[in-house]
């Protein structure tokens, strides 16, 4: 990973609206090839730093560089980047096909060759066929896909996406991270997507930058943001997860650093057995919501404070785990998963 | 089932009542421009003629009336075109200071009386000793012309999709390419239908010409003044049915283009 390119480099950027900082001082780096989403809860700064790449925007300050080339006074239409819209933007008026070879057509692309391409680019996304419909006749997924070949036609060096999965439903949304990621392989381009769903970030991504008022929290791949999240904020938007600290945390593990355990590594119904690296905590169980697959508990510690427990339905069904609330638990997890924050 | 039929046809007596009263007197007027009798409005019609359409088209006056009219509604259009259009994109697409406002001043002179426009303009023409002339009548046309245009463009940028514009710009385009092959293809019918409208509206105008026109007659213009000559009232009923062939074929056009453009907008989400 380490000997290939840089794609983008944020240095010091920052974009500032009147006294809000949108972006405020980062630094970041994207390598070529790779899928990288920029993470976070709205008005964190995720798509103000994309616009920042596509050039809808310029910083307030700092530097954006684009394999090494400083674009940050650039204008969109001489920046090698394509942006895939939220709204997907395709032109309502123009057939799919001439949407799609809308980056040619302004290149001066002979029309033989500007045809050939959108044909190769139609089979690519799975709309072979569809040149000559009108956007308003495609259904949500397909407008997408539209999108993203009147993007990738132009060849870019780097692909933005904002957002493009929101306006899709779930089955069709878990679809298209499928075929997204398999398509940025296929393509090798670097993609750069900006989401605020923890799970489809986790799901896509080869690194992750997590975005929290207008500065990263964290930087990488999805297992370790997931398993050692660096700071308060990541351990709690990505994922669910309990704090532990000050008082308790002294108590349960020697140490007063503030710690992080996922719900999932905590047992509940079967405890695991005694040994030097299981600790345990009893408590009782204040509510429990069936989720299907799996249940979550919320379990009030003896000590004080609340811990949340997922396990898996593998033996139990609704009508048991609706019985379980309020009943005496004694929870158990291994040592090694409470992570100290920043640790 | 029955009671639903029976509040049908009083809804259907209703909607034909109102339309009669809104187009009788159209039809008066198309019915008095063959009748053989040339000052009163007898009925039955005394008889039946077509001779005032001759007597209407050798009328000298009446056809540099009717020219001067077309010429002035084409010119206060394209005003209204390019400046309507240039509003509606600055309100669209910045926020500065006093923007909500410009909306309101871009409607006054349409909602205000034609009266109170036509004297404001006498007396800015008079004070910057301006000599009357054709373009005179045509600046007091376009004033209220620009609304019509404005309208319904700024109608059609808040109904098309924010990032058009950047994705053009994003596909390489320059913003001369970006307004040739996004902007104008998108805003083309919004555009045309307002400019029929202010074409239509120019070419009816009576109260502001008055004002602002020096020795020169419109037609409407031409028309008020026959009122005052019983004797060819006919010819003047003629002359209706022309304005009124002129001013319909654009309305129509402007309603089916903005019509369709809404369908599309509708299936667009």
């Amino acid at each position: 990973m380490s000997n290939e390119q840089t794609a983008v480099l944020f240095s010091k950027v920052c974009r500032y609206f009147g006294d809000v900082k949108a972006v405020d001082s980062v630094d970041m780096e994207i390598r070529e090839g790779e899928f990288f989403s920029l993470l976070g809860p709205s008005g964190s700064g995720k798509t103000t730093s994309l616009r920042l790449i596509a050039g809808f925007d310029r910083p307030s300050s700092g530097n954006i560089l684009l394999y090494g080339q400083d674009v940050s006074d650039l204008p969109p239409y001489e920046r090698s980047v394509n942006t895939v819209f939220q709204d997907y933007a395709l032109f309502p008026h123009m057939t799919i096909g001439e949407n799609i070879a809308y980056g040619l057509m302004i290149k001066k692309v002979a029309k033989a060759e500007r045809e050939n391409r959108v044909t190769e680019m139609l089979n690519l996304v799975q709309l072979t066929g569809m040149e000559k419909r009108k956007p308003s006749q495609l259904s949500g997924g397909q407008r997408q896909r539209v999108a993203l070949a009147r993007a990738l036609i132009n060849n870019p060096k780097v692909l933005l996406l904002d957002e493009p999965l929101g306006a899709l439903d779930l089955k069709l949304r878990q679809q298209m991270q499928v075929e997204l990621k398999s398509l940025q392989k296929r393509v090798g381009i670097t993609f750069i997507f900006v989401t605020h769903d923890q799970e489809e970030a986790l799901t896509m991504s080869d690194r992750i930058a997590v975005f929290n008022q207008g500065k990263i929290e964290q930087v990488g791949s999805p297992a370790e943001i997931y398993e050692h999240p660096a700071t308060e904020f990541v351990a709690g938007f990505v994922g669910t997860s309990n704090l532990i600290r000050g008082e308790r945390a002294k108590r349960i593990s020697g140490s007063d650093a503030t710690f992080s355990i996922r719900p999932e590594k905590i047992h509940l119904t079967t405890p695991l057995e005694e040994g030097p690296d299981v600790i345990y905590a009893d408590g009782s169980i204040r509510d429990v919501v069936y989720l299907g697959l799996y249940t979550r508990y919320l379990v009030e510690l003896d000590g004080g404070g609340d811990l949340v427990v997922v396990e898996q339905n593998l033996h139990t069904t609704s009508m048991d785990v609706t019985l379980l609330k309020g009943k005496r638990v004694h929870l158990s997890w291994k040592k090694h998963h409470m992570r100290p924050i920043g640790g | 089932m029955r009671s639903n039929n029976g509040s049908n046809r009083t809804l259907k007596m209703a909607a034909l009542g109102t339309l009669l009263f809104l187009h009788l007197p159209m039809f008066i007027i198309i019915l008095y421009a063959f009748t053989t009798d040339e000052s009163t409005y007898s009925f039955p019609l005394p008889g039946f003629t077509t001779k005032w359409f001759s007597v209407a088209l050798q009328r000298q006056d009446l056809w540099q009336a009717l020219l001067l009219s077309v010429k002035v509604a084409s010119v206060a259009t394209l005003a209204a075109m390019v400046l309507g259009t240039l509003a509606a994109a600055a309100v669209y697409r910045s926020n500065f200071f006093g923007r909500d406002a410009i909306s309101f001043l871009l409607v006054l002179p349409i909602a205000l009386p034609g009266i109170v426009t036509g004297i404001a303009l006498r007396s800015a023409i008079g004070a910057l000793d301006i000599p009357f002339s054709f373009w005179t009548i045509v600046i007091g046309h376009a004033t209220f012309c620009v609304v019509t245009v404005y309208n319904n463009v700024l109608a059609r940028f808040r109904r098309s999709s924010n990032s058009l514009i950047e994705a053009s710009m994003d596909l390489g385009a320059n913003a001369f390419q970006t307004f040739r092959y996004v902007v104008l293809p998108n805003i083309g019918t919004a555009l045309l239908a307002g400019g029929m409208l202010a074409f239509a509206l120019s070419f009816d105008e009576v109260i502001v010409t008055t004002f602002t026109a020096g020795q020169q007659t419109t037609l409407p213009v031409w028309i008020f003044s026959q009122l005052t000559r019983p004797r060819d009232r006919p010819v003047t009923n003629v002359v209706a049915l022309f304005v009124i062939a002129i001013t319909l074929g654009p309305i129509y056009l402007a309603q089916k283009l903005t019509a369709d453009s809404a369908d599309a907008g509708e299936s667009k989400e």
